[in-house]
């Protein structure tokens, strides 16, 4: 059996989470059919009932209780561990997202059996191979999980997450497994204001404005700036920017910021470094504006201009208003 | 503070493999070490400044590693720890059984550690677990992807850029943090620090145990995709073409 930890947000199961389940029913149907179940931990809201039955799942696994109640990387591991324990699935999955990963990496710990971190593909059951991205996804590396549980993460964005072709009545267990107090030291006590502004409105825009070094200089985003305003955007920045100290750093996008999805990106003077590219690949559109047509961004976008960001903004912007009158 | 650096090769151009695909091959490239782990170096600095205590760097790899701790002691280090191994032999578990060996002696000396930093994830082999496993080998509680932290009375507060928003944790010290990239700007090296860096004596040490190694088989590349893209022009004439896009994609 396959056991998948699934997260969500307010409205449901997230997609990265039912990306992970589609790579689950993959490996069912490469087993001859192994039921899947799905553990879900913490306040879930209705919506995922038909989610999960809509997308495959056997068994679920809610697990709540006053451990629960706030997020502790160890105690999501215990639940894990222990939902696994019970059921003797021979594989434990997560997405490859910041949760994912630390809590499937506190599971391996708890094992002690390896963990393989941003699985893009399995090659093989038994023995168990998989191919996963190293170097913020520049390299791959084939990797062996002999081991029982094979646990590991997703990477985001490798999988669709269509729904199954048999839709399942998933059966329900609630739970509350026990936690030993060690696990629940390093819990979130605390929390800020949800995020509305920042890194959020930069990860849900429809349309991001990027800029890199092209820009020149900390006065050098008037005009992005101006555009990502013009047409309902937000800003998106590479490393060097903020390395630089020019835009601060929840604008960054990339493999160390913010995974963006919108549907037109418009990278400007950004030379599309694979690190940046991990963050931007899952853009619906991209159109370049760089000055060298053999940038790695341009070769990768759908349309580019050629030419300085400083003449192509402004002259688009100026369009841009001319033809809204 | 103790804080765990890796030396990596540079990825941010192109990369090349080693002829055995067992790692990165950083000859052409140069060698550095992850943003996440710059801005845990930035974060051990800051707090040992702040409490009047000392910031050790410790790598496990080969001998020219030592580049990459006298980098750490050139922007506020004051220690540093060498491991001095084959990094590509040594999986996740074996760097954490060597980070935790390392502590453990430094305990027994006297000359323990409060807080252990890493970076979240090592910017060669991405296993996102190093961390995790050391506090687990330690017996010490680990928050992971911390941004900022502070230091009060034994209380460490840690600060993560959640999924829903801003995250605190108060954790009692001894503690193990990794740290992603964002919170600190990482502050550059002074002349005056790259002479005092000079001056330190590493300690350098033999791993504990022979490595039990990586689940790795080998590296390949991805395949170049093809492209596909579309010229809508050059210079600032290419601006009606551009709105035209828009409008055609429905974002104007
Ligand atoms: C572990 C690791 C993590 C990283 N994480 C990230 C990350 O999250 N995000 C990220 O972005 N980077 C990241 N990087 C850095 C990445 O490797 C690149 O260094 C960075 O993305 C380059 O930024 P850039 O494209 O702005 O600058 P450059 O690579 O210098 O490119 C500038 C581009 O602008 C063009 N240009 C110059 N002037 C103009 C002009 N006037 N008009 C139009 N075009 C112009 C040039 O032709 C060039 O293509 C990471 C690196 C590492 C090693
Ligand atoms: N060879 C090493 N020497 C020192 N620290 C390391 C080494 N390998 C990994 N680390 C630390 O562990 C973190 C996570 O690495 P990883 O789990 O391999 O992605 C890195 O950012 C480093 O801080």
């Amino acid at each position: 059996m396959i056991l998948v930890w699934l997260e969500c947000d307010a409205a449901g199961v997230t997609d990265i989470s039912l990306e992970t389940v589609a790579f689950a029913r993959s490996l069912s149907a490469a087993g001859g059919g192994i039921a899947i179940r799905a553990a879900l931990i913490g306040d879930v809201p209705d919506a995922v009932r038909d989610q999960l039955a809509a997308h495959g799942v056997n068994d679920v696994h809610h697990v709540s209780g006053s451990s629960y109640d706030a997020y502790s990387g160890a105690a999501w591991a215990s639940a894990l561990q222990d939902i696994r324990e019970r059921t003797g699935c021979v594989v434990v999955a997560a997405a490859g997202s910041p949760r994912g990963n630390e809590v499937i990496a506190h599971l391996a710990a708890r094992l002690d059996v390896p963990m393989a971190a941003n699985v893009l593909s399995f090659s093989g059951l038994s023995p168990f191979a998989v191919t996963r991205q190293v170097a913020g996804g520049a390299a791959l590396e084939e990797m062996r999980l002999a081991r029982r549980p094979a646990v590991f993460t997703v990477a985001g964005h490798s999988w669709v997450a269509t729904p199954a072709d048999t839709p399942t009545s998933p059966t329900w267990h609630e739970e509350s497994p026990p936690v030993a107090e060690a696990d629940l030291v390093a819990r979130v006590t605390a929390r800020g204001e949800t995020k509305e502004e920042g890194p959020g409105a930069l990860t849900t825009a429809r349309v991001v404005v990027g800029a890199g070094r092209g820009a020149g200089g900390p006065g050098g985003f008037d005009h992005v700036i101006e555009l990502a305003d013009l047409l309902d955007g937000a800003l998106g920045v590479s490393r060097v920017v903020t390395s630089l100290g020019w835009r601060p750093h929840h604008e960054q996008v990339g493999q160390t910021g913010s995974r963006i999805s919108p549907e037109l990106y418009v990278p400007c003077g950004i030379s599309g470094a694979i690190q940046h590219w991990a963050g931007c690949s899952s853009s619906k559109t991209i159109l370049a504006i760089n000055t060298d047509a053999e940038a790695p961004m341009v070769t990768k976008a759908h349309y580019a201009v050629i030419g300085d960001m400083h003449e192509v903004v402004p002259a688009v912007v100026d369009e841009l208003k001319r033809r809204r009158g | 503070m103790l804080v765990c650096v890796k030396r990596v090769p540079d990825s941010s151009s192109q990369v090349v493999l080693t002829p055995d695909q067992q790692a990165v091959d950083g000859r052409m490239a140069g060698y550095t070490v992850s943003p996440h782990e710059e801005c845990a170096i930035e974060l051990a600095v800051r707090l040992a400044e702040a409490t009047g205590g000392v910031a050790t760097a410790l790598s496990l790899g080969p001998s020219e590693s030592a580049e990459q701790l006298r980098n750490a002691l050139a922007v506020g280090c004051t220690a540093a720890v060498h491991v001095v191994a084959d990094a590509v032999a040594f999986g996740p578990t074996d760097v954490a059984r060597e980070i935790a060996a390392v502590v453990k002696a430094h305990g027994d000396e006297g000359r323990g550690y409060d807080l252990v930093l890493l970076g979240n994830d090592a910017a060669d082999t991405g296993d996102f677990q190093v961390g995790i496993r050391l506090a687990y080998a330690l017996g010490l509680p680990v928050v992971n992807g911390v941004s900022t932290l502070e230091v009060v009375d034994g209380m460490v507060s840690a600060h993560v850029d959640g999924p829903d928003g801003a995250e605190t944790y108060s954790v009692p010290t001894p503690m193990v943090a990794t740290i992603l990239e964002g919170g600190v700007e990482p502050r550059y090296p002074s002349l005056k620090g790259r002479m005092a860096a000079k001056k330190v004596e590493i300690e350098e040490r033999s791993p504990s145990a022979d490595p039990v190694g990586s689940e790795r088989v080998q590296l390949t590349l991805p395949p170049p995709s093809p492209s596909s893209v579309e010229i809508l022009g050059e210079g600032p004439e290419a601006a009606a073409a551009v709105v035209d896009l828009f409008e055609k994609l429905g974002v104007r």
